[in-house]
């Protein structure tokens, strides 16, 4: 029972980061939500702001490493000029064409607009720290750029799940 | 408002900040979506640009798109951010345009849109 490096590296990739990226966006919604001063005591508002600062941060990191790993490591494996590559296999066939034609080309491109927004998010909350709790323009666009993300890290994450289903890389 | 001024919450401080700064990367966030976009297009619809984007062989043409995109975003935010990082400015409208930039660069990253533009 082993796996090989290109598995291991899809691993990486598509699970492992993607897991950590999902407990990431679940604390820093909670974080966003639970921001309001009203709520909370100033000991707990600080509180709220590490922890908001830490998910945000993390998820930007997350989606930046996963870009990357995605691009630079297991995509070369996915389109190399083999008989064999996921690619190939795929585009050899009518029924499985679309997979690549389709769901490999908007997941390479879209995937890269996932770490400006998260980015963003993340500069907005660490900027203005517990300021944020009074200042609900920010903390709602700071939500927007942060949902965003996850969004489109989702479909991102969808689609290579499915298309790995087709045509893993091996 | 001063970007000195604070307001008191019990025992905390809640600081008010220009939002210049803010304004800046989400407004790069915009520039690097629609950069990403047109470099996608303009690949599909022309093989010798797609090939000069191709600065890793194993990669292709998306090594080049991404990094010109990633260029642009953090450019246009270390530029922005130089310009506006004492500037009052109102975020919805910055909102607003960054909002269009991205949803442009959504719709351009589309792969049925960006391939209207492939050669026949």
């Amino acid at each position: 029972m082993e796996l090989s490096t290109r598995e291991f590296w899809a691993l990486i990739h598509g699970l492992i980061l993607g897991g950590a990226f999902l407990l990431a966006f679940s604390g820093g919604l909670a974080g966003f939500f639970s921001l309001r001063p009203e709520l909370v005591t100033a000991e707990g508002l600080r509180e709220r702001v590490r922890r908001l600062t830490i998910g945000t941060t993390a998820m930007a990191v997350l989606v930046w490493v996963t870009v990357a790993t995605g691009t630079w490591i297991v995509y070369p494996w996915y389109r190399e000029d083999t008989e064999d590559s996921p690619r190939s296999l795929l585009l050899a066939n009518d029924d499985t064409k679309d997979w690549h034609e389709f769901a490999m080309e908007w997941k390479e491109h879209i995937a890269w607009i996932a770490p400006f927004l998260a980015t963003a998010a993340a500069f907005i909350v660490i900027y203005y720290g517990a300021g944020l709790a009074r200042n609900h323009g920010a903390r709602r666009i700071a939500m927007a750029c942060f949902i965003a993300a996850f969004a489109i890290a989702v479909v991102a994450g969808i689609l290579g799940a499915l298309i790995t289903k087709k045509a893993p890389v091996m | 408002m001063e970007a000195s001024d604070v307001r008191e919450r019990g025992e905390i401080e809640l600081p008010v900040r220009p939002d210049g700064p803010v304004a800046a990367v989400l407004l790069a966030a915009g520039i690097g979506s629609v950069v990403l976009a047109v470099l996608v297009i303009w690949a599909e619809a022309k093989e010798s640009f797609a090939d000069s984007l191709a600065y890793d062989l194993e990669v292709g043409p998306l090594s080049g798109k991404t990094l010109w995109a990633t260029a642009a975003f953090l450019g246009s935010w270390a530029i922005l951010a130089l310009a506006l990082r004492r500037r009052e400015v109102d975020l919805g409208k910055v909102a607003v345009i960054s909002g269009v930039l991205i949803a442009l660069g959504l719709v351009g990253t589309f792969a049925p849109f960006f391939q209207l533009f492939a050669p026949d």
